[in-house]
């Protein structure tokens, strides 16, 4: 029987396997940032034990940090107390640390790729969700809770059940407007926000070929928002293009061995996964979402569902409507809109940036958003000024702030207001992610842009020639 | 961090009948910048809990004294969203051991079992009952029998089977932790890392 592109990952980093019991997995790269590994390192120095493997551990300031100043101290005491926790912890134990005004700092999961950590047939962790995004280059990421960041840093290995396997294939042509964000808020929609639980998926099909590498990061980024364990793609010649000559990526003979390993990892064409969807990418359309959970998503002219219709729990359904106050039935296209979130691990690629740009190139903000534009690492910062996307966004009256996960989960001062709407790039619409009382609307950069400029719901179509 | 081990669990529960509740409203991200694990119970649920300016929002179910006990009963997918074990440390340092839904997100599970907190999934037909028969009466108690794997509605014949991995299952009933046992076979996954193809 032949194996998939998840097994071949998965079965060739088994340490042990425990009988009735989870597969002990080792782990070539850890990802830490500030916010869930201070208790890990706590357990650690309770143990009287160092990290076992410091050069395959990573860290970043990204969770807390302020958008704005960093050159500044930071204002608010326990941020400042969690970072100096993590720079002490990370000097104490030998790892990297790319703190707040380092140039490599940004979000663990813009900065992973950027520099080479990331790679193919890899396993990779880190105690966020969002981990699934390295999942683009055929590495098995997924995110870890604090009790396994702890188990990770002392023994490099995780305890884990082998998830089930499914494979999502999408081929046709995308249409104009629709976006890497668009195909996984589509996908999400139709699996809803635990369809995917208990599974690892693989992406497949002429959609994900054609994508870029940011666009694949995007796709694989959002995974967990249907209850996946992570998604991944297999590596082409694209993976391998984007992956060569990066600080930590193999070389000479290294990259030569590593090219070996790599080639193989494609599903077999005998390989069985124990389920399989296919949807036609030539039907999607821009998408946004309109309740408090990333399943609630429908294209940009659609309908609210009716709760009849809805297939869920209708109380809970129709909480999440009150929260937003919208109407079953009711259309959002047109309605008014007061902030606009463009970064995040989702969509702070210099990619949205360009998408973002694009459309509002030559026009003006609407007076009444509040636009906070966060690159998702210096990297980024660096390439729209170089490519003269900032002068274009300041002409159109953007301002770039400094990066970091900033409004996606409002741990710092970028939080949307209570009652207020955005239109949010990010991954999550949960009740108060973006501040307590937020309503946010999840959408791709374009559609992010297109109600920045109009200050409503708009439909980016009519905004692109 | 060690936890109480898990044996027979009798207690009355708090129902929260909402499906898909996420780590964000279990603990919103503004109360995760603690260094420690402490306190995180006085903020589990706070925004369903508390109104801005702190007090009591009465129509929550924590805010009811008709509902108390160590096991918190919740709608479908309970825990998606966020890895945060704050979640988890939440719901545990607030004093339930036990958390049950007829389908839970994985990494929640997950942190739940690495604390200690029980995990449930039960049938829908059988979450149902347990709703149906609470808000009937709030004294109601739950016996959760880790090792025979049952959760029982005392008082009526309502009994069903849970799954829990045997290696789990053992870890919590003994309190031990995956960190001893895996640094207990630290050479063997030392030997292995000389063997990775990266």
């Amino acid at each position: 029987m032949g194996k998939t592109l998840f097994d071949k990952v998965w079965d060739s980093h088994v340490v042990k396997k425990i009988d009735d019991g989870p597969d002990v997995l080792f782990i070539d790269r850890h990802m830490v940032h500030e916010v869930t590994s201070p208790v890990a390192f706590l357990g650690l120095k309770n143990r009287n034990i160092k990290v076992l493997f410091p050069e395959k551990t990573f860290a970043t300031a990204d969770h807390n940090t302020p958008t704005r100043n960093q050159h500044l101290p930071v204002k608010d005491i326990l941020s400042s107390k969690q970072l100096k926790a993590l720079e002490i912890n990370a000097k104490y134990h030998g790892i990297s640390y790319w703190g707040l005004g380092h140039e490599k700092n940004g979000i663990v999961h813009v900065i992973g790729p950027e520099h080479g950590i990331t790679l193919p047939g890899a396993t990779i962790v880190c105690g966020d969700s969002h981990t699934s995004t390295h999942g683009a280059f055929g590495a098995i990421a997924f995110g870890i809770g604090t009790s396994e960041v702890e188990m990770v840093l002392s023994t490099q290995c995780i305890m884990q059940p082998k998830p089930k396997k499914m494979r999502i294939t999408i081929n046709g042509k995308l249409n104009k407007a629709v976006t890497p964000k668009d195909v996984a808020l589509f996908i999400i929609s139709q699996l809803s926000t635990s369809g995917a639980t208990g599974y690892f998926v693989e992406y497949a099909g002429e959609v994900f070929s054609e994508m870029t590498m940011e666009g694949r990061m995007t796709v694989c980024n959002l995974s967990i928002e249907m209850g996946a364990r992570g998604g991944m793609i297999a590596p082409d010649k694209k993976t391998f293009n984007y992956i060569k000559g990066r600080e930590f990526t193999p070389k000479n003979n290294d990259w030569n061995n590593a090219m070996k390993y790599w080639s193989n990892l494609k599903t077999d064409d005998e390989a069985i996964f124990d389920k399989e969807i296919s949807f036609d990418g030539s039907k999607i359309e821009p998408m946004i979402t309109y309740g408090t959970n990333p399943g609630m998503g429908m294209s940009i002219g659609g309908g609210i569902p009716n709760s009849d219709q809805h297939k869920g729990n209708k109380k809970t359904f129709l909480k999440s409507l009150e929260y937003m106050d919208y109407t079953e039935g009711e259309k959002v296209l047109g309605k008014n809109i007061d902030f606009v979130f463009l970064g995040s691990c989702t969509n702070g690629r210099i990619e949205d940036f360009r998408a973002f740009t694009e459309v509002v190139k030559g026009k003006k903000k609407s007076p009444n958003v509040t636009a906070w534009l966060v690159p998702g690492s210096h990297k980024v910062e660096k390439a729209i000024k170089d490519e003269g996307l900032l002068s274009i966004l300041n002409e159109s009256g953007f301002e770039l702030r400094e990066p970091g996960c900033s409004a996606c989960l409002a741990m710092n001062d970028d939080k949307i207001p209570s009652g207020k709407y955005a239109v949010s790039t990010s991954n999550r619409n949960f009740e108060g992610r973006q501040g307590p009382g937020s309503r946010t609307l999840l959408a791709s950069p374009i559609v992010a842009a297109a109600a920045a400029i109009t200050g409503k719901i708009t439909d980016p179509r009519e905004l692109i020639t | 961090m060690g936890y109480e081990k898990f044996k027979i669990l009798k207690s009355s529960v708090v129902p929260l009948p909402i499906e898909n509740v996420d780590t964000d409203q279990i603990i919103p991200a503004r109360f995760l910048k603690a260094t420690e694990r402490v306190g995180f119970g006085d903020n589990l649920f706070r925004d369903w809990r508390y109104h801005a300016d702190n007090t009591k929002k009465k129509d929550f179910v924590l805010n009811n004294n008709n509902y108390s006990g160590k096991i918190l009963v919740g709608g479908k997918n309970f825990g998606s969203g966020s890895s945060r074990e704050h979640a988890a440390w939440a719901i545990y340092d607030y004093g339930f051991r036990c958390v049950i839904s007829s389908f839970f997100a994985d990494i929640f599970k997950n942190n739940c079992l690495n604390i200690g907190v029980l995990p449930v999934q039960v049938s829908p037909n059988f979450l149902d009952k347990i709703f149906e028969i609470v808000f009937k009466n709030p004294q109601t108690n739950l016996v959760i029998d880790l090792k025979k794997q049952t959760v029982e509605i005392e008082g009526t014949s309502q009994i069903e089977n849970f799954d829990i991995n045997g290696y789990k299952k053992n870890n919590l009933l003994n309190g031990y932790d995956d960190i001893d046992y895996l640094l207990n076979i630290k050479d063997s996954i030392q030997t292995f890392s000389t063997k990775t193809p990266l």
